[in-house]
C-alpha cells in the first residue's frame, strides 16, 4: 500500500464507484464516477486515472486522477451505481433517481431518464406527498432496485417510464442498503437490524424471510453478497460491527466481527478475490480484511499500516453442517482461522463515507473532501 | 461576488479589542441605487488589504458601508445578526406603502464578511490544513527541546506548502479565466495568499526557528529569495538566449543576484561577460574574487561568530580598498555591484526598482554591512530600512506594519494587524494557534472569553458553521465545512463546547444518513442534550411524514420516554380504528426497549396478545390480557376495547378464564362504569354513543356471569372427581 494517492476535490465525497469492465477483457480499471453530497451544488463526477502518456521519472504513471466530465445532480447523491459501461444511475436525497449517459466521444454526462418522486411521504392528513430521501440502488440489467426512507421498494427497467414493481411500506423503518441476492431476489438492510429478503416473484408485501441482530437492534448501513458463493453475505452496522450471514439457515448472523469505532459505511467483498473484504467507516479509517488461509507471509506484505489479527467470534455453532466447500467467511474454528485487517489510509480523517474495489484498484471518498485511488492493492 | 459599486467599509475593531459581533465586508448587491449608508461594524474586513490605505488605529470610528437601495430614512430596514455574517433585508412593514415605493420584488443584501475567500479553491486550503491542524493538536507534550521545535517548524512548513498549492491552483485559475474581472479578482486572491505565505514565512524564522545571530541572516536571505522569484524566470530567459551577455537584461540579472545575495550565480554571469570581453576580463576577475571570498556562515561548521566577523571585516576593507582605488572605475556597472556588495545605502537605494520592496532592501543591506545581526537589532534595521526606502514618499500600508510588528517580535501586534487586515479567520487563527504551541502566548489573555488562541479558533470554526446558513439566499460558493469546524471546536477547552452545542442544533437535517453523522459528533462527546432533541426532531418528522415506526426507533434511540408514549398512542389509535397493527416487523422486536415507556410496554404486551390469540393459545392471551388491566399497564381508556377482546375468549366452548379471573375481570369493568364522569348537556351523537356502550356492557355482564357459572361448575368437578 505504497502507492496510495490523495486529491483534494473541493466536495464532500458520498460515493464512488468503478466503471465495470467489459466481460472478458484484460482491461484494468481506469474510470469512476463520485457522488458529491451536503453542497450547495452536488455533481455527479467521472474521472480517469488512465495514464496520458505521461509517466514520471520512475517509470510509474501519473498518480492523480483526472476529472473527465461532470453534471450536477439534484439533491445530495445518495447512492451510486453503474448500469453498464456508460450509464450510471443515481439515488437523490429528494427522492428521485436518475439515470445519466456518458458520451465518451465528447466527454460527457448527460441526463438519460429520471423518475421523480420515485420516493416519498405520504403525509397522515393530506393528500400531497413529501418527498423522501432515496438510500440505496443496485442494478442488474436492465433492472433497478431503490430503496428509501420511506420504508419503499420500487423495481425499474431502464426503458420504463413508470415503476414496474413498487412495494410501499415495505419496511416500517428507514432501508438502509439493497442488494441483489440472486435474480430477481433482493436483499435489504433497515434501521433496526433487520436483514430481509424479498422476491419478486411473490405477490404481496411481506418479505421472504427476515434475519435480524438479536436484542439491541442496532441499525444496518450497508450489504454486499459473495460474489461467488451467493448464501453468504455482509453487513455492516451504525456500531462498526461487521456481521456475516449464511442466509440459507438460522434468522441471526453466523458471525459477529468487532470493527470500526463508528457507523460502517460500506463494506465490499472483492469482486475476483473474495477472501478479501474491504469496509469503510464514519471514524475515518478504511480496512482490508484478508481471510485466506494460506497467506502465511501476509504480515510481511502488509508491513504498511497497523496490523491486527482478529478472531472470528462464532455466536451460532454449527459445527455439524455439511457443506462441501466451506467459505473462509463461515467457518467458525476460532482457533484456525484469522483475519488479517491492514488499515490502508495513512491517517485518520473525517469519514470515509464510500469505496469501491475492482482487480488491483481501490477508491476511496470522505467527508475532507478527498479521494484516495490506489491501484497495488496487492502487491 | 466581490461588491458591484459604491465604496466598500473596511476595519473597525479588530477582533483582539471586539467582543465579537457580527464583521461586514463587501456588500452584495443586486440591482438598485445607492441611497443610504448602514453602518458596519467590522472586524478582519474585506480583501483588497493590499491596496488598503493607512490603517487608522484601531478603536476609532467603525467605518460606513454603503448598502444600495436603501433608504433610512423611512426606516425600511432590518438587521439579522448571524454569527458569522450580517444579514441586512430591506423590508417594508406597511405592505401598501411597499407595492407603491418599491415595484418588483423585494430584494434582500446580505453583507458578508468574506465574500471572495468562499471559493472551490480555499476549500481544499481548509480541508487541507484541518488535517495538519487536528495532526497539531496531538503532538506529543512530552516532547521538548529540539525534537519539539523540529515538529513544529515542520507542521509550520505543511501550513505553507498548503497555502503555496493554493496559490498555484489559483493562479492557474486565473491566467485561465477569460473574464477579466473574474481573472482579476483571482489575481487579488493570489496576492493574498501570497502575503500569507510571506507573513507566516517570517513568523516561522522569527518566532518558530528563533534563530540565532548568523543563521538568522541566512533564513532571511531565504525568505526573500522564496518571495521575490521573477528573478528565475530572468534567469532562464537571458541563459536560454543565443548571446547572454548582450541580452539586454544582462545588468538588471546580475544585480539581481548580487542583491538576493546568490553570488555563485553572479560570478558565474560575471565569467560569461569576462570571456568575451578582454577589456573588462580582469575586472570582473577582481570582483568575481570577490565575490568568492565573501565570509559566509556555513552550518554545521564549528566556526564562531567572532571568527566569522573577523574574516568578514577583512573582506570588506579588501572591497572598500578597491573602490577606493579605483579597480572598477572603468566600468559602472561593476562599480555600483562592487558598492552594493558594501553595503552602500545610497548604491542600494537606487536598486530601488530592482529591490521591488523595503524587506528585501533591509535583507540585503544587512547581507552586506551586519551578517551577523542579531534577533534583538532587527527592528531597528527594519524601522531605519522602511523609513529609507518609502523616504517620506508614501506611508506604511498594512503588509508593511505587518511585518514590522514581526521584526518588533511584537507577535499579538501581527496578530492583531493581520486579523484587521485580512479577509478572513483563517490565516489568524491557524497562526495563533501554532504559536501557541510554540508557549509563545501564554501571558496573553484577553480580558473577555478566554485566551486568544480559543477566540480566533472559535471565529473561524463558527465561520465554518455560518457557512452553512443563508444557502437558498446567496447564490456564492456556500458550502458545508461544519464538519471540519467540529474539530476546532474540540480543541478550544473554554467555551469549544458550548459553542459546539449551540452550532449543532442548527444543522439543517435533510436526510437521515446526515442527522446520523451529526449524532455520532454529539454522542462521541456525550452531548445527551442534542443528541435528545435530534431525535426528537427526526421523531416529529417521522410523525408528520406518517412513519410510525420509524418515529418509535428514534424515540427509543433517544431514550424520549414521553415521545415513545406519544407514537405508542398513535399505534393503538390506528389499532383501533383499523382493527389491525401496522410496522409489526419494528412491535415484534422491540426487546428490552419496550421498558422505556409504559404506554410502549402496553403497545408491545397487547401485540403479543393478539399473536397468542392468532397462534390460539388461549389460555396464555387470557392471563396476558388479564394483567394487563390489573397491573395498571393498560390505560384505562383502552379497558373497554381489552374488555371486548375478552369477549370472544367468554364465548369459546372450553372455559379459559377461572372464577377467580372471571371475578377480576368483572371488577374491572365496574371499575370503569363507575367511574364514569356525569356529563352536561347530553346530545344526540353522545346519547348514541352511550347507547352502544351500555349495550356491549350489557354483553360483557352477560358473558362475564355465564363464564363464571361454567368456570364454577368446572373447578367444582374438577375438585370433586
Amino acid at each position: 500500500m505504497e502507492e496510495i494517492y490523495a486529491k483534494f476535490v473541493s466536495q464532500k465525497i458520498s460515493k464512488t464507484r468503478w466503471r465495470p469492465v467489459p466481460a472478458g477483457s484484460l482491461q484494468t480499471a481506469d474510470t469512476f464516477a463520485t457522488g458529491s453530497w451536503d453542497n450547495e451544488e452536488n455533481r455527479v463526477s467521472l474521472w480517469s486515472i488512465g495514464d496520458f502518456g505521461n509517466l514520471d521519472s520512475d517509470g510509474g504513471f501519473e498518480g492523480d486522477h483526472q476529472l473527465l466530465c461532470d453534471i450536477k445532480h439534484h439533491g445530495d447523491v445518495m447512492d451510486l451505481q453503474f448500469f453498464d459501461q456508460e450509464r450510471i444511475v443515481a439515488a437523490s436525497s429528494t427522492g428521485s433517481v436518475t439515470l445519466f449517459l456518458h458520451h465518451p466521444n465528447n466527454q460527457t454526462l448527460s441526463v438519460g431518464q429520471q423518475w421523480t418522486a420515485a420516493h416519498y411521504h405520504t403525509s397522515p392528513g393530506s393528500l400531497s406527498c413529501r418527498s423522501a430521501p432515496c438510500t440505496g440502488v443496485v442494478c442488474s440489467n436492465p433492472e433497478i432496485v431503490t430503496v428509501g426512507e420511506d420504508g419503499r421498494i420500487n423495481l425499474f427497467r431502464a426503458d420504463h417510464k413508470e415503476a414496474v414493481r413498487t412495494i410501499d411500506n415495505a419496511d416500517s423503518s428507514t432501508l438502509h442498503a439493497v442488494t441483489f441476492l440472486r435474480t430477481p431476489e433482493i436483499l435489504t438492510v433497515n434501521s433496526i437490524g433487520q436483514l430481509k429478503i424479498w422476491d419478486f416473484r411473490q405477490q404481496g408485501n411481506e418479505p421472504s424471510q427476515i434475519l435480524s441482530l438479536t436484542g439491541d437492534r442496532v441499525p444496518l448501513h450497508c450489504v454486499d453478497r459473495h460474489p461467488n458463493q451467493q448464501h453468504v453475505v455482509a453487513t455492516g452496522g451504525q456500531d462498526g460491527m461487521l456481521s456475516i450471514w449464511d442466509v440459507r439457515q438460522g434468522t441471526m448472523p453466523v458471525s459477529l466481527l468487532k470493527a470500526h469505532e463508528a457507523e460502517m459505511w460500506e463494506v465490499h467483498f472483492h469482486p475476483s478475490n473474495p477472501d478479501h473484504l474491504f469496509t469503510c467507516s464514519e471514524d475515518g479509517s478504511l480496512w482490508h480484511w484478508d481471510a485466506s488461509t494460506d497467506a502465511p507471509e501476509k504480515s510481511s506484505l502488509f508491513h504498511e499500516g497497523r496490523s491486527s489479527i482478529f478472531l472470528f467470534h462464532s455466536i451460532s455453532n454449527q459445527a455439524n453442517v455439511h457443506q462441501s466447500v466451506i467459505s473462509s467467511w463461515l467457518s467458525t474454528d476460532p482457533a484456525k482461522d484469522r483475519i488479517e485487517i491492514t488499515s490502508l489510509l495513512p491517517n485518520r480523517t473525517l469519514s470515509v463515507n464510500s469505496l469501491d474495489v475492482l482487480g488491483p484498484c481501490l477508491v476511496c471518498g470522505t467527508d475532507a473532501e478527498a479521494i484516495y485511488v490506489t491501484r497495488q492493492l496487492f502487491s | 461576488m466581490a461588491e458591484r459599486r459604491g465604496p466598500c467599509g473596511i476595519g473597525g475593531f479588530g477582533p483582539a479589542g471586539s467582543t465579537g459581533g457580527a464583521r461586514a465586508g463587501s456588500s452584495l448587491a443586486t440591482g438598485a441605487e445607492p441611497e443610504a449608508r448602514a453602518r458596519s461594524f467590522g472586524g478582519p474586513a474585506n480583501s483588497r488589504w493590499l491596496r488598503l490605505g493607512a490603517m487608522e488605529e484601531l478603536d476609532g470610528e467603525p467605518t460606513v458601508t454603503l448598502i444600495p437601495g436603501v433608504n433610512s430614512s423611512k426606516k425600511q430596514m432590518c438587521f439579522d445578526w448571524g454569527p458569522g455574517e450580517m444579514l441586512v433585508c430591506e423590508t417594508s412593514f406597511n405592505k401598501k406603502e411597499k407595492s407603491e415605493t418599491v415595484p418588483g420584488c423585494p430584494v434582500i443584501y446580505i453583507i458578508r464578511k468574506d465574500v471572495d475567500v468562499y471559493s472551490q479553491i480555499l476549500r481544499k486550503l481548509f480541508n487541507e490544513s484541518h488535517g495538519i491542524f487536528v495532526g497539531l493538536q496531538r503532538i506529543e507534550e512530552e516532547l521538548t527541546g529540539k525534537s519539539r521545535k523540529a515538529q513544529l517548524v515542520r507542521v509550520s512548513k505543511n501550513y505553507r506548502s498548503v497555502i503555496r498549492a493554493c496559490m498555484e491552483e489559483m493562479h492557474q485559475v486565473a491566467i485561465a479565466a477569460k473574464d477579466p474581472a473574474c481573472s482579476r479578482q483571482f489575481s487579488s486572491q493570489v496576492s493574498i495568499l501570497s502575503a500569507m505565505e510571506l507573513i507566516w514565512n517570517l513568523c516561522e524564522i522569527l518566532f518558530i526557528e528563533v534563530a540565532p545571530a548568523g543563521p538568522l541572516l541566512l533564513h532571511l536571505l531565504d525568505w526573500v529569495r522564496l518571495h521575490v522569484c521573477e528573478v528565475d524566470n530572468l534567469l532562464a530567459d537571458v541563459l536560454g538566449s543565443e548571446n547572454p551577455r548582450k541580452h539586454e537584461s544582462f545588468w538588471k540579472l546580475v544585480t539581481i543576484l548580487v542583491l538576493q545575495g546568490r553570488l555563485d550565480e553572479a560570478r558565474q554571469m560575471l565569467s560569461k561577460e569576462a570571456d568575451s570581453s578582454p577589456t573588462s576580463a580582469g575586472m570582473c576577475r577582481i570582483l568575481g574574487d570577490l565575490m568568492r571570498t565573501m565570509p559566509v556562515l556555513s552550518p554545521g561548521t564549528t566556526q564562531t561568530l567572532t571568527e566569522l566577523e573577523l574574516k568578514w571585516q577583512h573582506w570588506h576593507e579588501e572591497c572598500e580598498r578597491h573602490l577606493q582605488d579605483g579597480t572598477f572605475a572603468s566600468s559602472p556597472h561593476l562599480e555600483s555591484l562592487c558598492k552594493i556588495m558594501l553595503g552602500d545605502e545610497a548604491a542600494l537605494l537606487e536598486q530601488k526598482e530592482l529591490l521591488n520592496n523595503w524587506y528585501h532592501f533591509l535583507v540585503t543591506r544587512l547581507l552586506y554591512s551586519h551578517p551577523t545581526v542579531k534577533p534583538i537589532d532587527l527592528h531597528f534595521y527594519a524601522q531605519s530600512s522602511l523609513d529609507l526606502f518609502l523616504g517620506g514618499e508614501s506611508s506604511p500600508e498594512p503588509l508593511d506594519n505587518i511585518l514590522m510588528a514581526a521584526f518588533e517580535f511584537d507577535i499579538h501586534q501581527v496578530i492583531k494587524e493581520c486579523s484587521i487586515a485580512l479577509s478572513n479567520w483563517w490565516f489568524v487563527a491557524h497562526l495563533t494557534d501554532l504559536l501557541d504551541h510554540c508557549k509563545l502566548l501564554q501571558s496573553h489573555n484577553l480580558y473577555f472569553g478566554s485566551n486568544m488562541r480559543e477566540f480566533l479558533l472559535l471565529e473561524y470554526a463558527s465561520g465554518l458553521f455560518a457557512h452553512h446558513r443563508p444557502s437558498r439566499l446567496s447564490s456564492s460558493e456556500l458550502c458545508s465545512l461544519w464538519q471540519l469546524g467540529v474539530d476546532y471546536f474540540d480543541y478550544c477547552p473554554e467555551l469549544g463546547r458550548v459553542s459546539l452545542e449551540l452550532h449543532i442544533e442548527r444543522i439543517p437535517l435533510s436526510t437521515e444518513q446526515k442527522a446520523l453523522k451529526v449524532l455520532r459528533i454529539c454522542e462521541q462527546r456525550q452531548m445527551t442534550e442534542q443528541v435528545r432533541s435530534i431525535c426528537k426532531i427526526l421523531a416529529m418528522k417521522a410523525v408528520r411524514n406518517n412513519r410510525l415506526g420509524s418515529a418509535l426507533s428514534w424515540s427509543i434511540r433517544a431514550k424520549d420516554a414521553a415521545f415513545a408514549t406519544l407514537v405508542s398512542d398513535r399505534f393503538l389509535r390506528d389499532y383501533c380504528e383499523r382493527g389491525c397493527f401496522s410496522d409489526l416487523d419494528l412491535i415484534d422486536n422491540l426487546g428490552p426497549a419496550m421498558m422505556l415507556s409504559d404506554r410502549l410496554t402496553f403497545l408491545g404486551k397487547y401485540r403479543e396478545f393478539h399473536r397468542l390469540y392468532g397462534e390460539k393459545r388461549f389460555v396464555d392471551a387470557a392471563s396476558l390480557l388479564l394483567s394487563l388491566m390489573t397491573s395498571q399497564i393498560a390505560p384505562r381508556s383502552f379497558w373497554m376495547t381489552l374488555l371486548t377482546d375478552a369477549l370472544p375468549l367468554l364465548e369459546q366452548k372450553q372455559v379459559i378464564f377461572s372464577a377467580e379471573q372471571t371475578y377480576e375481570l368483572m371488577r374491572c369493568l365496574e371499575d370503569l362504569t363507575s367511574g364514569r364522569p356525569v356529563h352536561g348537556e347530553p346530545d344526540a351523537q353522545r346519547l348514541q354513543d352511550d347507547d352502544i356502550e351500555t349495550t356491549k356492557v350489557e354483553m360483557l355482564r352477560l358473558a362475564l356471569a355465564r363464564n363464571l357459572a361454567r368456570a364454577i361448575i368446572k373447578e367444582g368437578s374438577l375438585e370433586g372427581s
